[in-house]
């Protein structure tokens, strides 16, 4: 079994985000493979290494993110594909979608993994989107999760505290959630072999996708920080007379309660 | 002439408050827009009643749509969006909205907004604007497609009253039922608390907690006491105080509380990513200078066991 996870280079969540108008400033940030990708990443090297199959890493980007490849391919990527190509700059979910479809149906992946989301733009887009591209049923933000032979079942969270338990069978596309698997930690050794293993670098014209099939249908503007918020103030004095305060102030300014 | 159309989202034929919230958001903005405001609705679910909170026409969408399935919430609402010509498609951020409409709004050739927390009338289009780098930064989204879909964070705009008015049943059909996965059991929550995500009140325990034990027995009930769903930082999660799915942060949930009441944790970047958009956020730590209390509205520098029974006891006292 081929199985094809999509990661992406974002800042470590310990970052702070300084904007700039149309992005952030990106000096000093230091780049690690979005979390949820991590975690996708770990439950595949664990499925394949069941079926003896082989785990291919696929990412978007400039020449920059061939580190954090490596740093997949340490963790049990056995390869991995990397679209870079400057029509891709400021591209959009659907544009990253298409380019990352083309490329998992060009290697004939089986099973596609990605994060819930990517954790700069927290836009939850591809994963569906790529399932979209490739006409595969999709399962999204997957708790827990497993193969026998053609067959899975898969765990997701649909809301209000609600478990669905699926079932299918063959081709799927498959995003993780919080939980699913413990990305594991890469040994020295692991790390030396990752720098023999092979990354190959596609152009849209090597997948065979047109510059235009992948222009944003929208457009991000005007980046800040967040809305400030009113100054609080620290409630002291007598342990009993502040709790009274607090569900006072809660209740009758805040009206929460 | 644009048309607006609301997913509203039901449980078993009862409305989700979002359906309502963002019916009411898309009203106030449809004068400026000149647009007609409709609304989609998946099964059986009493779709008049859409018409007081500013639907003019309800494009209902027939079929069993109980137990969740990707392709067929796609395949339901495409349905719908072309009867009803619309032109911005507008759901919460819910199971449904993150699964589905990424699919739907690509198989559309459709621009996406993500989760915002404000929409607005600018020139005749909506713009969005969202959190990224889960809050740390904010950016406006502007759809560059004829038809653009967003999905909006539970609880940013509230719900107010209801417009007023009544609406149109439209009667649609849909191609339900192939090649999606078959779910084989559903589960429901170990309790009766709202999901992180849309709850109004939430609590949250930290490491200072210090075991599962004392987190069952002090967070758990402060956090019934308020009526409230419980939360954890990745600290506590990490450490096994709580489940991950309790987990409020950058690799969590990220919540929208109207109430977040933040018991023993520091507030490291990772969970203020989570949670800084809460309208009232209560701290309580022993340390004076963790960064939670830059944060809250109102802060208390004390041990979370002295306060936490005290408190519970003064909110049930209320009720």
């Amino acid at each position: 079994m081929k199985i094809g996870v999509c990661v992406k280079s974002t800042p470590d969540t310990d970052t702070r985000i300084k904007t700039t108008g149309d992005g952030i400033d990106e000096s000093g940030i230091k780049w690690i493979i979005s979390p949820y990708d991590a975690f996708a990443l770990e439950k595949a090297v664990q499925t394949a290494k069941a079926s003896k199959g082989e785990v291919i890493l696929f990412t978007v980007g400039g020449s920059d993110v061939q580190k954090n490849l490596r740093d997949g391919l340490a963790v049990g990527g056995d390869r991995a594909v990397h679209i870079n190509d400057d029509a891709l700059n400021g591209a959009d979910s659907a544009g990253i979608a298409t380019a990352l479809a083309a490329a998992l149906k060009a290697e004939g992946v089986d099973q596609v993994w990605c994060g819930k989301k990517a954790v700069d733009g927290d836009s939850q887009q591809v994963p569906s989107m790529i399932a979209e591209a490739l006409g595969w049923p999709q399962v999204t933000q997957v708790t827990e999760f497993e193969q026998a032979g053609d067959d899975f079942t898969a765990t997701r969270a649909i809301g209000g505290g609600l478990e669905q338990v699926v079932k299918g069978s063959g081709n799927a596309v498959f995003s993780a959630e919080v939980g699913l698997a413990t990305p594991r930690y890469a040994k020295l050794p692991d790390i030396m072999k990752a720098k023999r293993k092979k990354i190959d670098t596609k152009t849209l014209a090597d997948l065979g996708v047109d510059a235009g099939a992948v222009a944003p249908k929208v457009a991000l503007q005007n980046f800040g920080p967040p809305p400030a918020r009113p100054a609080g103030r620290i409630l002291s004095g007598d342990r009993e007379a502040v709790v009274k305060e607090l569900v006072q102030l809660l209740r009758d300014e805040a009206k929460v309660l | 002439m644009s048309v607006i159309l609301v997913f509203a989202e039901h449980e078993g034929g009862e409305f989700k408050k979002t359906a309502f919230e963002l019916l009411a958001k898309a009203s106030s903005l449809a004068g400026e827009l000149g647009a007609t405001v409709t609304a989609a609705v998946l099964g059986d679910a009493p779709a008049a009643d859409l018409g007081q909170w500013g639907a003019t026409k309800v494009f209902q969408v027939a079929g069993d749509f109980g137990s969740y399935s990707t392709l067929n919430t796609v395949s339901g609402l495409e349905a719908a969006i072309k009867a009803a010509g619309a032109t911005t498609v507008i759901g919460a951020a819910s199971f449904a909205g993150r699964d589905a409409f990424p699919r739907l709004a690509y198989r559309m050739g459709a621009g996406m907004g993500t989760e915002v927390t404000e929409l607005r009338a600018e020139g005749g289009s909506l713009i969005g604007r969202r959190p990224m780098y889960a809050g740390k930064a904010f950016a406006d989204v502007a759809i560059k497609s004829s038809t653009g879909f967003f999905t909006v964070r539970p609880n940013s705009f509230g719900i107010g009253d209801a417009p007023g008015g009544t609406a149109e049943i439209v009667a649609v059909t849909a191609e339900l039922g192939g090649g999606d996965v078959q779910v084989v059991e559903t589960r429901a929550p170990a309790t009766d608390a709202v999901d992180l995500t849309e709850a109004e009140k939430i609590v949250s325990g930290g490491r200072s907690l210090k075991s599962k034990e004392s987190f069952d027995s002090v967070i758990r009930p402060l956090a019934a006491a308020f009526g409230a769903t419980a939360g954890a930082s990745r600290a506590a999660v990490d450490a096994g105080y709580a489940p991950h799915g309790d987990q409020v942060g950058q690799t969590g949930k990220v919540v929208n509380p109207e109430l977040y009441i933040a018991m023993g944790i520091s507030g490291a970047i990772q969970h203020l990513a989570g949670m800084r958009t809460s309208k009232v956020i209560v701290a309580v730590n022993k340390d004076p200078d963790a960064p939670i209390f830059e944060h809250a509205t109102y802060g208390i520098v004390d041990d979370l066991f002295e306060i936490a029974p005290l408190l519970q006891k003064e909110v049930e006292a209320l009720s």
